[in-house]
Parts: structure tokens; sequence; C-alpha cells
């Protein structure tokens, strides 16, 4: 199991390196100048000049990305160029939103889909495995931001359960700010929570028509028995994967859910640093996320690995 | 008193019926064996008993054990009973352990769910039980999980599962269809040890006469969901009184009629073949260690022969086959065809490749689903120059020398029987008229009159066209009745080679004699004097 970390932990290594390359040679790289490209077509040659100066666009490339990494790895992310603040900052700053956001809704997904799909596949077949099915297809196909626009007109401007957007900030305590989070978190996880219910649904089914179901039945196994002792955590593997790419999702894709509820999060940021060609703060927020989404990645590896003893002696 | 008596059960899936009236009865330590084809109903007669019939499935009847009718008890009862009571086994041992569970939790399961025991002494009674089927936990320890054992030990942990708490009936679907001969004998006798210490009944479901009868007391032959015979074993394997038991006997039996003798021209020549596979490796870095499945073969097939080569899984039959089929390098060694080097990959020209074909056992999984036969027949055009003009005819042809009709050309596959589509292989095998077919376990998955014909065709085939059988396979019965000579591998070397009949009546080498003692046969004076032809 150990061999098995340190080899993921290896290959997690080498996948952020060439991601980074890849990320570097894109954004500065590429052919034209990044500073004349970020002020413009009109922009005055000094101005350029000074800009290029800033963000030490003289040197060689391969030391420019040392120089990069390395300031990364200090937590010297640069200066946003239209902000005027240290990008770790602001970044800090907006996943202190995100990340919960996105922890929330896939707690919610997750507590909601596990037992939907597996009381559709318990009952396959009936009135109640197609209204889940059926639910959950609605549930892909609403449009999430509509979603969210019903619940801030119902929760929010009808009942005045939740406000209808904003974030205080954790200085202002947490129940305040989980609040705040919540409309968001639930119009989020909903056609996460429909995809996962099915794939849950699919993949129970699939374990529940394998041999060794029947060997436990014949062994005087109840079907609840069976289902809750032998088909759950076979039925993990593909849940797992889908878990692990819904967070990576939440985690940058949550932007529009994020305008809809006035959130200052990771979406956001890297929308405005691309309408505002600030390319300090996309070229970090972007490593950021390639680094989230490799890590999570890892760790769907290791819970692979925990499930099924199969894979822990891979080589 | 019978322990379980089963009268005029019938069975219905969704109205169509599946068991017609069948009647039997177990005694208590009694061996009872139900033998008949697939689709004949052994396996859900079965089901039946355990009440795990499919969704929509229907018994009528009465199943008396021990006071009770098993087809009317209530779901709650029958957990009781199942595991407890009736044990069961099943065919496939590779799939029916959860690969995610120690084998000592899931023995244990079985003591613990009907709360014989708390888990200390349930996995007290694990181990005592693994030790009693041969899987003592000084060696297999009960934190092993079921993709570390092989399929014979695995098929042990179900036995022990089973008769985790001496049930009085245990079913056995096929148990060892799926195992190797030796490891064959070895499950059979560790059941007939079973049945003898613990005086508990045995119901054996199989399609191998041969196993059936060195097992049971009595014998029940069925045939589309009738028991259309059953006595006594011998008496019943003496007497056939009915046409179908009869059939059965012959197609077991049968011997292909040939034709044509092998030349003496050399038409595959494997000297020296070396083939290693790497090994998980054991360190992050530094050479992974390696396993040599195929160690120093030589062998060379004549013109027109038929050679055998017999072994159990895992000696290295089948990387050998892919290596003459120039599918994978050799790491020592040399393969020729007809004078030509065999390489993988492109370097071997469709020249070469053209002069040899395959037919593999699986005749379900070796089509494309969505080409019509006549497509699937016509691949190997692509090995000749420039398409055949005649095209359409030759199509007709092979499928006509396979015993189908052209028509059946523009069919997809699903719409043919296991024989039929091993016969579209065969087809496809015989278009581009090579010299060499490659049949590997072709037969093994066909039931035995469909096996007969199949065997008929090829010795018909190899009498027309002068081809030449490298017939690989694990059932020495099958290689007897086709080969002119055999090869027996064992761990990835020849151990013995020579002319078929030699090799079995006089067999030199230990493990060939081992082989063929564990072969189950029925006793050869039990046939002999019905009909005069055996």
């Amino acid at each position: 199991m150990l061999r098995f970390a340190i080899s993921r932990l290896v290959s997690l290594g080498l996948s952020l390196i060439v991601a980074s390359l890849v990320i570097f040679a894109v954004i500065e790289g590429v052919p034209g100048d990044p500073a004349a490209f970020m002020l413009g077509l009109n922009a005055d040659p000094a101005a350029v000049a000074a800009l290029r100066e800033e963000l030490g666009l003289g040197g060689s490339l391969p030391a420019r990305y040392l120089d990069w990494i390395g300031g990364m790895l200090r937590g010297d992310f640069g200066i946003s160029y239209t902000y005027r603040v240290p990008v770790a900052d602001l970044v800090a700053a907006r996943l202190w939103v995100s990340l919960p956001l996105a922890a929330y809704a896939l707690a919610l997904s997750t507590a909601i889909a596990f037992p939907v799909g597996l009381i559709a596949a318990a009952r396959r077949g009936t009135a109640v495995d197609a209204g889940i099915m059926g639910a959950t297809q609605l549930g892909i196909a609403v449009p999430n931001f509509w979603f969210a626009m019903l619940l801030v007109l119902v929760f929010a401007i009808q009942l005045r359960l939740f406000s209808a957007g904003g974030f205080p900030g954790w200085d202002e305590g947490i129940w305040i700010n989980v609040k705040a989070l919540t409309l968001p978190a639930v119009a989020l996880a909903l056609p996460q929570a429909s995809i996962l219910a099915r794939v849950m649904r699919s993949s129970v089914l699939e374990t529940l028509g394998q041999d060794y179901i029947r060997t436990a039945r014949a062994k005087g196994l109840t079907r609840r028995q069976a289902v809750f002792r032998h088909a759950l955590r076979n039925a993990m593997i593909p849940v797992l994967t889908i878990i692990g790419l819904q967070f990576s999702f939440l985690l940058a894709g949550a932007i529009i859910i994020e305008n809809v509820f006035f959130l200052p999060g990771l979406g956001r940021l890297i929308f405005q640093g691309i309408t505002q060609r600030d390319l300090v703060v996309v070229e970090s927020v972007v490593m950021l996320l390639v680094f989230a989404v490799i890590t999570v990645n890892f760790l769907v590896d290791l819970a692979y690995a925990a499930v099924d003893p199969r894979l822990r002696r891979r080589r | 008193m019978s322990l379980l008596s089963v009268e005029t059960l019938s069975l219905a899936i969704r109205a169509e019926p599946i068991l017609r009236d069948v009647s039997f009865e177990i005694g208590a330590g009694e061996v009872f064996g139900l033998v008949g084809e697939s689709g004949s109903g052994k396996s859900m007669t079965a089901l039946a008993l355990m009440q795990l019939l499919p969704d929509g499935a229907r018994a009528e009847g009465a199943a008396r054990f021990g006071g009770r009718d098993l087809l009317s008890l209530g779901e709650r009862a029958m957990c009781g009973l199942r595991g407890n009571e009736i044990g069961m086994i099943f065919q496939e041992p590779m799939t029916a352990l959860n690969p995610v569970q120690t084998v000592g939790d899931q023995v244990a399961e079985t003591l613990i769910v009907h709360g014989a025991a708390d888990r200390a002494g349930a996995a007290a009674a694990a181990r005592d039980r693994l030790a009693r089927v041969g899987l003592p936990a000084e060696r297999f320890p009960l934190s092993r999980y079921p993709h570390e054992l092989s399929g014979g030990q695995r098929q042990r942990v179900c036995i022990a599962m089973a008769v985790a708490l001496r049930p009085k009936l245990l079913i056995a679907d096929e148990p060892t269809t799926a195992l190797d001969v030796t490891t064959q004998a070895q499950i059979l006798d560790l059941l007939k040890g079973l049945v003898a210490e613990e005086g508990m009944s045995l119901m054996l479901i199989t399609h191998d006469l041969a196993v059936v009868s060195g097992m049971a007391d009595h014998v029940a032959v069925m045939q589309d969901g009738r028991i259309v015979e059953a006595a006594a074993t011998e008496t019943l394997f003496r007497r056939r009184a009915h046409p179908y038991t009869d059939r059965l006997f012959a197609a077991t039996a049968h011997v292909p009629e040939r034709h044509g003798a092998p030349r003496e021209t050399p038409l595959l020549d494997v000297r020296g073949a070396v083939r290693d596979y790497a090994l998980p490796g054991t360190r992050l870095f530094g050479a992974a260690p390696t396993f040599r499945a195929v160690d120093g073969v030589s062998f060379t097939l004549h013109a027109g022969e038929s050679l055998g080569l017999v072994g159990e899984s895992g000696c290295g039959k089948s990387t050998l086959t892919r290596a003459i089929l120039g599918l994978e390098d050799l790491q020592g060694g040399r393969i020729t065809l007809d004078g030509a080097t065999v390489h993988a990959g492109r370097r071997m020209p469709a020249t070469l490749r053209r002069k040899m074909q395959v037919v593999f056992q699986d005749p379900f999984g070796s089509f494309n689903p969505r080409h019509r036969v006549a497509r699937l027949v016509a691949e190997p055009f692509h090995l000749l120059d420039h398409a055949p003009e005649d095209r359409d005819d030759r199509i007709a042809g092979a499928l006509e020398a396979v015993g189908l009709s052209p028509a059946d050309g523009a069919r997809y596959i699903h719409e043919f029987s296991g024989g039929q589509r091993q016969r579209i292989a065969i087809a496809r095998a015989l278009i581009i008229r090579p010299k060499l077919i490659v049949l590997d376990e072709a037969v093994s998955a066909l039931d035995v009159s469909i096996r007969a014909q199949i065997l008929d065709l090829l010795a018909d085939l190899q009498g027309r066209f002068g081809l030449s059988y490298l017939f690989i396979s694990h059932d020495l019965t099958v290689v007897r009745a086709i080969t002119d000579r055999v090869l027996v591998m064992k761990a990835g070397e020849i151990v013995e080679e020579g002319r078929t009949e030699t090799v079995f009546d006089a067999p030199a080498h230990p493990y060939t004699r081992q082989l063929i003692a564990a072969a189950p046969a029925i006793p050869a004076h039990w046939t002999e004097d019905r009909h005069g032809t055996g």
C-alpha cells in the first residue's frame, strides 16, 4: 500500500512539472509580447516597456520559468497588474470562498446521490425507480443558474430564510457564512447529485449481477445484506471516479453560480483576469487549479486502493 | 427415507416453459448426478430448489426437504435454510468470490449470518473449514484476498463457505468445469470425502458423463427441461434406455472418421522457442524480474498433420500459440512457417500470414456483433494482394463448406447458436485456404453433441483441403480423437512428444501419466456390452 502511494506520488510530481511547462509555454512562450498584449492595441510604448520591466520579461525563457516556479514554491505568485496586490493574497481570499463552497456542494451531492442511487437500484423497474430516474434526468437538464434564481426567489425573497447573495467573510462568524453558501451549494449540487445518483444506480446494478452476489445469497444472506455487505463496496470504484471529477469541476466551474450570488470566488477571479488581460493572475490561478485537480486525482487513486485490494499491488 | 424429494417441478420464465414435471429423490448421504447439455434446465432445477431464480420465474410442484416444501417457503425461511441446511457452489470460481473481502471473512460470514457463532468463533471455524478443504492457515492465511488464489483454491474456498455449517445437502453446479484435469480430480476427491465424512448428500450437476460416472450413486439425464432417464449410475450407463442418453454417450466418445495421411514435408518448425514476460517490479527502479513462460520448445508440424498440444492452464501453451501466430516476439529461438521466419508485428508479410489462420475458444466474443456474417467471414481477404474477383462466391463456398447456407451471410452473429458460430469461425479461417489452422481450445466451450459435429467437420475439411491443424486443448479426450501426434507441455517445456495412441496408451513421462490418470473416465466395462460399438 505504501509503495502504491509513493509511486502515485511520483507520478503526481511528474504531472505537475509537465503541466507547469505547458502553462508557461502557452502564456509566456507564445510569439508576441505579453506586456503589449496586456496593455492592448493603443498602448503607450513607454508603458509597455515599464510593464516589461515589471514582469521581468527581459531574461531568457528557462530563467523566467525557474523564477516563476521558484516564486510559487515560496508563495510568491507575483503582483496582479490590474489589482496592484500580490496574486497570492488575491487567490488565498478567493480560495476561502471557493474551497468551502465546492466541499459543501460535493457533500450535499454525495449525501443525496448515495441513498437515491441505491434505492433506485434496489427497486429496479418499479415506479420508485422510474420516478428517481425521471427526477435525475430533470436535475441534469435544468440549467443551474435558473435553478439558483428559483432558490433565491423562494428562500430569499419569499421566505426570507437566506440572503439573496454576497459573502460576509469568515471574520463575521462561521454560521452566517455557511448560511450564505447554502443556496449556491444547493444550486451547484443539484446537477452533480443527479449525475452521481445515476452512476451509483448503474454501478450497483452491475455489481448485483455479479456471481459473488449469487454466492452470498446461496450462503443465506438476505437481498439487503447482499447489497450492503458485498455490492456496495464493489460499486464504489466508478462512483469515486465521478466524485473526483466533480470536485475539480466545482472548484473552478462555479463561475455562473458565483455571479448569481455575488460570491468572490476563484471562478470570478479567473474570469476577471481573462477579460482584463491580467496574465499574471491567469497563469497563477490556472496552475493552482491544475495542482488541485492532480491532487484530487491522487486522493481518488488512494481511495481506489483502499476499496480494492487488487489495486494495491499494481506496479 | 429420502432427504429431498422433488415432485413434478415445473418452471416457466415469463410464460416460457423451462422445466416440465421434473421429479427425483436424493437419499441421505447419497450423491445424485444431474446430467444434460446447456439449456437442458439442470441449473434452473437447482436454483428453483434454492429459490434463487431470476425475476419473472414461476415454479410449480413440490420439493420436500425435511418435512417442508422448499417451493412454498417464504423468503425469510429460505434465508435461514440457504447456507445452513443446503449449501451451493457454482461453476466459475474466478468470479464467485467477492474480490474486496478476505477469504477468511467470506467463510466466516456463513456462520455469522446464521447466528451460529460470534466473530471470534466464526473466524476459528473458518480456519478449521479452510484447513479441511485443503487450505491450511499456515500456508493460506485467512487474510488472503481471492485474487491471490488460483481457480482451484478459490473453488476450495467456495466449498468451505458452502459446508461451513455442515449442511445436509450440497448442490454443486458444474463445480469443476472451469478447472484443469488434475485440479478437477482433487476437487472431486474433496467432495467425495466430505460426503463420506459428514454424511452430507450431494447433488452434482454436470455436462460430463465421465465425472458423474465416478461420483454419483444415482443419475438423471435431462433434455429440454425434462428428465428423460433416471437410474442407479451403473444401470443407467449400461442400459441407456432413452435414445437421447444413448446419443449423449455416443457423442462423448465420438471419434471422427479421418481421411488423408500426413506428408513428410515440414510445415511449421519451432526451434528452441523462449518467451519471457516482465513481472511487476518489486523495486521502483532497476530491471523488472522476468517469468519464462515458454522455455526452449522445439517441434515440427508436417503438412496435412494434426498435432495436439495439451497442458494445464499456465503451462505456456497460449503464450506459445501467440508466438506461432506472430502476435508476440520470442526472446530466443526461431519459428518458421513453410520455410519463412515468423516475426511479430508489421515485419510479418501478408504472404506469410495468409498461410495460417486461427479459431479461438469463445464463439461469442470473437466476432464483431455489428458486422454481417459475410463481412466477418471475408475478413482475411485483406491479407491478399488484391480483393478476389469471385468474392461472393468464395464467401458462399466457405459457408457451405462448414455446413451453413450462403444466405446466412446476410445475418448477424447473434442470430446463431454457439456451435454455428464456431462453424462461422472455421469458415473465416478457411476462406483464404491457409495451410495451417491453429485451433485454440476451439471445441472446449461446446456441448458434447455439437462438439462431435465440429470434430467431424474438422476431419472432413482436413481431408478435402489438405489442411494441417495445431490443436491446442486441455481436453485429453478430444485431442485423442482428432490428432496424429501429441505434445505434452508443462511449465513452459514439452515433456513428452509422440504418436497420439502411444502417448495415451503408454505414457512415458510421469506428468503425462498424472494427466491421464486424473482425467475422469467412464469404466470401460460399463459401456462395452450394449451396442457393441461403445
